[in-house]
């Protein structure tokens, strides 16, 4: 950033505070109100890639089943907030009950995969991924658990005492519709995994995970305990991935294991792929990209009938497309990403034998 | 008895399906130690161009015995296959061959969704069904039954392993695909041309899928474009099963995998009292695939250690 666009901190915070606040307002007005739920569900990958890249870009284990602790943390929820069982706690006695769950099944999963690591670890964690999903397909009998392919309905908004997140309300003259409140509640969801994140990097447990990504051997000769540390990133990853979950359920009222499918945990991966794994900002402009890049690609069948008449290709076919073009070019022209952090540009931007070894050895140190 | 049989003689077929797929997974492994995740996607391709082929043969020959007709569809499919994998080797992966490994497994699901995409394009969401212009005979042994295309299904399965086995281990090119695979760089001192046996791996491994992909919708009756996801990912656990990179385990760890399948479904409903039944046959594989990588990470017939990759 050149030097006279560079503000005081308090200014740059403060200016950064009031956009976020007025964010959904100026969405709304501008391009409608269908954005406000994009950019809810913008905060909901960014607090998703935000646990996810402390699996994958702290401790640089490639986890490709991150969606099933979403769809734990959400089926929780649903069943202890909804007709299905007759149930309706409170939002925040779920969302930590979720989180832990998740946790607790993040560290079921880490545990038999200890001794694995980079594409073995993938396919395992995909597994894992797959496992959970066909049983939230099929556990509508002998007891209806999950209600199979129909999923949950009828999930209850979250309220906040007398404020119920349905229907109008208003504040201010100002009209606020669900979209609007949870896109706050989001907001102090995701600015906490934020500054949870940051705290985790450059904590004891960060560089412990550095080092694991890093060396496992090196790591572990320093006093790591790889096997804790290992767990405890599963388990602090899968928790904000239940957490997660559980906002879904409670946002969209509605859940089914089609929502919780393996491209979902491909595309968060994608998220921190592109916009650079380990780095904070790079995680989030990542989540923010793929998650807006699809909505504004449903333009493309109304640019059609404006130019030619007629839609010859139906945008919804033509969004995964492009996405996976995406992806293919991305890792081709820009493999650290859109933002990488100064250590992996450098080490992508070495030349000499010894840095090219380390770049081979980042996902796949040797026993 | 008879059901038991029934089971096996079904995931014997199964199983010869995944191992011939399973066979381009592990070559391109062993080579390369990349997962090709676009491996069923070049399966699922291959069974819609020869259904296409066939529809186009029927609507043109209807006459024409339907043995040929679909020998037509796989001998277009292959070359149509063969370009395919060379394309996607040439694109995707040679670029970012010094790169992390993080790097082509993520193009490598770039591609996955590429080809899904286009497949659906071209040929819609919708099932493609399969023509049943195969004879379809059935015999019994032993109170089970198979029919003519089960048969037919194993003996080519086991004539494709068979001379990929002698292509492997008799010829120059085999040699020189054993010699990469140990080890690139020594490989090109002795003389080969790491590039190229490269290819000639995605060329073979894509040809194969191809009569995979053929016999899969053959099997079932149908092809969907969706249809290489899941077969892509149960062949990748056969090959890990029989030991990721050994050609023989690939074999061996697609056949068990079929049978584990059948008979679990078969089964399960009975062993847990009726709690689980058998649409839980999609799991099986995947349960096998952690249970090995936990025990015996190298696979069956594999000497290397998981921790090398």
């Amino acid at each position: 950033m050149p030097k006279w666009l560079r503000l005081p901190p308090p200014v740059a915070f403060l200016l950064l505070a009031i956009t976020l606040i007025l964010l959904p307002f100026l969405t709304g007005a501008t391009l409608g109100n269908s954005w406000v739920r994009v950019l809810d569900f913008v905060l909901l990958y960014v607090m998703l890639a935000l646990g996810l890249n402390i699996v994958v870009g702290y401790a640089g284990l490639l986890d490709l089943g991150y969606v099933a602790f979403y769809a734990i943390g959400a089926y929780l929820y649903a069943w202890l907030a909804s007709p299905h069982f007759g149930l309706h706690l409170p939002f925040w006695a779920i969302l930590p009950l979720g989180a832990l769950l998740a946790g607790f099944f993040g560290v079921l999963l880490g545990a038999p995969t200890l001794r694995l690591r980079g594409d073995y670890l993938a396919i395992v964690t995909l597994g894992f991924g797959e496992i959970i999903r066909i049983f939230m397909n099929n556990l509508n009998a002998p007891f209806n658990l999950t209600n199979g392919p129909q999923g949950i309905n009828l999930i209850d908004p979250v309220a906040l005492g007398p404020l119920i997140f349905k229907g109008n309300h208003h504040l201010f003259g100002f009209k606020l519709t669900a979209p609007y409140l949870y896109y706050y509640l989001f907001l102090a969801f995701t600015l906490a995994t934020i500054v949870i994140a940051m705290r985790l990097q450059n904590s004891r447990i960060g560089r412990a995970w550095a080092a694991l990504r890093e060396d496992e051997v090196a790591a572990a000769a320093m006093g790591v305990n790889t096997r804790n540390v290992k767990l405890l990133a599963f388990a602090m990853g899968a928790t904000f991935g239940g957490l997660a979950g559980g906002l879904f359920a409670s946002f969209q009222g509605f859940i089914s294991p089609e929502s919780f499918n393996l491209w979902e945990s491909i595309l968060i991966l994608c998220m921190i792929v592109l916009g650079g794994m380990g780095h904070i900002p790079g995680v989030i402009l990542g989540a923010v990209m793929l998650t807006v890049l699809p909505e504004a690609l449903r333009y493309l069948g109304d640019w059609q009938r404006a130019a030619l008449g007629h839609v010859v290709v139906d945008p919804n076919d033509l969004r995964m497309l492009i996405f996976g073009l995406a992806l293919v070019l991305m890792m081709i022209y820009r493999p650290a990403g859109l933002i990488p952090s100064r250590q992996r540009r450098r080490e992508f931007a070495a030349e000499d034998g010894v840095a090219e070894q380390e770049q081979a050895d980042l996902y796949d140190a040797k026993v | 008895m008879d059901i038991f049989l029934q089971q096996l003689i079904n995931g014997l077929v199964l199983g010869s399906i995944y191992a011939l797929v399973a066979l381009g997974y592990t070559m391109v492994y062993g080579i390369l130690e990349l997962i090709n995740f676009a491996h069923g996607e070049v399966t699922m391709i291959g069974a819609m161009v020869a259904l296409s082929v066939i529809g186009l043969l029927l609507g043109a020959m209807p006459e024409l015995p339907g043995i040929l007709v679909v020998l037509a569809g796989v001998l277009v499919a292959i070359p149509a296959c063969m370009l395919l994998g060379y394309a996607i080797e040439k694109i995707a992966y040679r670029p970012l061959r010094k790169a992390p490994r993080l790097a082509p497994l993520i193009t490598a699901i770039g591609v996955s969704i590429i080809l899904q995409n286009v497949a659906m394009l071209v040929w819609g969401r919708q099932y493609v069904s399969f023509p049943r212009i195969l004879p379809e005979g059935r015999h019994e042994i032993w109170g089970a039954h198979i029919t003519d295309l089960q048969i037919f299904i194993v003996v080519l399965s086991l004539s494709v392993m068979a001379s990929l086995w002698l292509l492997v281990q008799r010829t120059r090119l085999g040699r020189a695909m054993r010699a990469t695979a140990q080890s690139k760089e020594v490989a090109a001192l002795m003389g080969v041309n790491v590039d190229k046996v490269i290819s000639a791996t995605f060329l073979i491994g894509s040809a194969i899928a191809a009569i995979a992909g053929v016999m899969v919708s053959a099997y079932y009756g149908l092809a969907h474009y969706y249809m290489g996801f899941l077969l892509g990912l149960k062949a990748f656990s056969a090959a890990v099963l029989g030991g990721i990179g050994n050609i023989a385990g690939a074999m061996l760890g697609g056949m068990l995998l079929g049978m584990i399948e059948a008979l679990g479904a078969g089964y399960i409903g009975d062993l847990t009292g009726g709690f689980l039944g058998s649409h839980y046959q999609d799991v099986f594989a995947f349960f096998v695939l952690i249970l090995v990588l936990v025990f015996r990470p190298s696979g069956l017939l594999g000497e290397r250690v998981a921790s090398r990759a």
